[in-house]
């Protein structure tokens, strides 16, 4: 079962190794610029992605929830969350309970963060708790899991903390590059070595300004890829697609924007905090997958298992390259189906909408009538009202274009 | 003199080989009795709660002993089960999920109780604590089928059947209400 989360694994760390190349030849061309050493460049560049990734793996997680505002909960502050966090825990084969803490905040959201499976904490807002119901509450929280026992919260981490750095440096270099080389300052010790300078001056400015670019693409690519895989992980735990499908859906609707989030923290998040409404974020400059396709995904797959998921990915993407390579995903099919399990009880009862619908609309017939309006309906499923000042005797429906006769009419 | 350095170089390798899948499959079973001990904790805290929950239900549906009765009587049989018995131990479970399943529609005809605090909190704990049990049983039944692949697939059930490895036994669900696949309509 977890052969292809290494296989994947795996490619997110050759990814990750294109950073870093990246940044190693930002460092060179720094060095061989700034310092005619290409040596000291790559020291610098190394130096400081160095303190960053520290910081980062020893103090990113509590940096992060002091930041959000983060407050730890106890089995007794809310049973419920803590028992679908301890269930998914079950569910993932994890060895120890993740620390859950709660931002108070109405939009609708999660974290997981954790340096290793051993130290991880899973975080949502009030919001969420209070909007989704136990079912689609464990879908969430099953996500996260995933991120942890996936250990994409570190890969993401470390990646995050790759792009700042070449981003930091580029930027610095292109400002010195800029203002402070033109000022001619540097050259004095170089005596001009004619075309090759210029050559490096080109490539230099060149990379400067599309490392960053590049990274960044790097990135998303990589946080988009294990959202994917912490959707089908989730799958696989709850053994309830409709879950998540229902509390992405839930979550794309709710207009509030979580305050405290920043970029740099985006791709921790369930969703994305920062996506806009109306907009398609399937371009390359997204953290996160359009919920559009997460949400149809998850709506296809026909069992629980990877495999499954990995089908409903293949057939939603068109026939593209799945979540995992094939041979990871042989045995999960030989293994049989994971099969789907029946929505909660809580789910069932809270269906209450629909007939909510129906109530409004029946109030509001009624409003009409009480105001001497005349209601038609036409063949094509559509309601007019037409107005008692309306002297004619038919209407032409703006839907389909029919001419209706209005009964009554003088 | 050729000849026995390559004779050499595979034994060493099969040797290898060897080691590395035996401490892969005790890892699996060590995996997979974890698991068993994972649903086993499950399994005591719903008996702990039926006692709690039978008492706090007893006042208000006194029309219900039947139900009640069957309930501790499915709990009190499956707690004398051996715990190594694992066919006859999950037929038992399965009755008592189905039992409590029961107790609990059931209390739907008595807004009374669902607006007791006590009986809220108990619901919450066992509804999780069902959940719980068909994680962990889940959970487990993955690590029976991961050694048990292991165990049968070639070139590790050499080693398998060399050290006596046996396939492990998946926990049935018995109760074919459980087994219902959801009924989904996707528009």
């Amino acid at each position: 079962m977890w052969e292809q989360i290494s296989a994947n694994r795996w490619r997110s760390v050759v990814l990750t190794a294109g950073m870093g190349i990246l940044l190693l030849l930002i460092g060179y061309f720094l060095g061989l610029y700034f310092f005619e050493n290409a040596i000291i460049g790559l020291i610098i560049a190394l130096a400081v992605w160095g303190i960053m990734s520290l910081i980062a793996y020893f103090q990113g997680d509590s940096l992060l929830l002091a930041v959000s505002r983060a407050r730890k909960i106890g089995r007794d502050d809310n049973p419920r969350l803590y028992n679908i966090v301890e269930e998914m825990k079950i569910a993932s084969g994890l060895e120890k309970m993740p620390d859950i803490y709660i931002i108070d905040d109405p939009a609708l959201n999660a974290f997981a963060t954790g340096r290793d499976p051993n130290k991880a904490s899973v975080t949502v807002t009030s919001g969420l708790l209070a909007k989704l119901n136990r079912d689609e509450l464990q879908g969430v929280i099953g996500h996260e899991m995933a991120h942890i026992k996936n250990r994409d919260v570190l890969l993401m981490a470390m990646c995050a903390v790759m792009l700042g750095t070449i981003v930091i440096l580029a930027w610095y270099a292109t400002r010195v590059l800029f203002f402070g080389g033109m000022a001619g300052g540097r050259r004095s010790s170089g005596g001009g070595g004619g075309q090759g300078q210029i050559i490096i001056l080109a490539v230099g400015i060149f990379l400067m300004i599309l490392a960053p670019i590049l990274a960044q693409v790097i990135y998303f690519a990589v946080s988009r890829k294990r959202e994917y895989l912490a959707d089908a992980s989730s799958a696989l735990y709850t053994r309830y697609p409709e879950g998540l499908a229902s509390a992405l859906e839930e979550i794309s609707a709710s207009p509030i924007q979580l305050k405290s989030a920043n970029q740099a923290t985006a791709p921790m998040y369930t969703i994305n905090p920062f996506r806009q409404k109306g907009r398609a974020a399937s371009n390359l400059t997204s953290t996160h997958p359009p919920i559009s396709e997460r949400v149809r995904i998850l709506r296809a797959m026909s069992g629980a298992s990877l495999a499954d998921y990995d089908r409903a990915y293949r057939e939603a993407r068109g026939g593209k390259a799945g979540i995992a390579p094939a041979s990871a995903l042989a045995l999960d099919k030989v293994a049989g189906a994971a099969a789907l399990r029946a929505p909660s009880p809580e789910a069932k009862t809270a269906e209450k909408s629909p007939q909510k619908v129906e109530r409004a609309r029946e109030t509001s017939d009624m409003m009409w009538r009480l105001n001497d309006y005349k209601t038609v309906h036409c063949p094509c499923g559509t309601k007019l009202r037409v107005s008692p000042e309306f002297r004619g005797n038919s209407v032409k429906c703006p839907h389909c274009g029919q001419t209706l006769a209005v009964k009554g009419s003088t | 003199m050729f000849a026995i350095y390559i004779v050499g170089a595979i034994v060493v390798i099969l040797i290898i080989f060897f080691i590395a899948t035996y401490n892969r499959l005790i890892g699996l079973r060590n995996r997979l009795r974890n698991a068993w001990a994972q649903i086993d904790v499950q399994l005591k805290r719903r008996y702990d709660l039926i006692p709690n929950l039978i008492e706090t239900v007893k006042g208000y549906m006194k029309h219900e002993r039947g139900t009640l009765e069957a309930v501790t009587k499915a709990r009190n049989l499956a707690q004398s089960l051996s715990t190594t018995d694992v066919g006859a131990r999950s037929k038992a479970e399965g009755e008592l999920s189905s039992a409590l399943a029961r107790l609990l529609v059931v209390v739907e005809n008595y807004p009374d109780l669902k607006a007791n605090q006590n009986f809220l909190a108990l619901q919450e704990e066992l509804t999780s604590t069902e959940n719980k049990i068909g994680f962990s049983r889940q959970y487990y039944n993955d690590s029976v089928l991961r050694m048990n692949n292991k165990v049968q697939m070639f070139p590790s059930n050499v080693v398998a059947s060399m050290t006596g490895f046996k396939l492990g036994e998946f926990f049935e669900v018995t109760v074919t209400e459980e087994r219902e696949a959801p009924k989904v309509s996707f528009k």
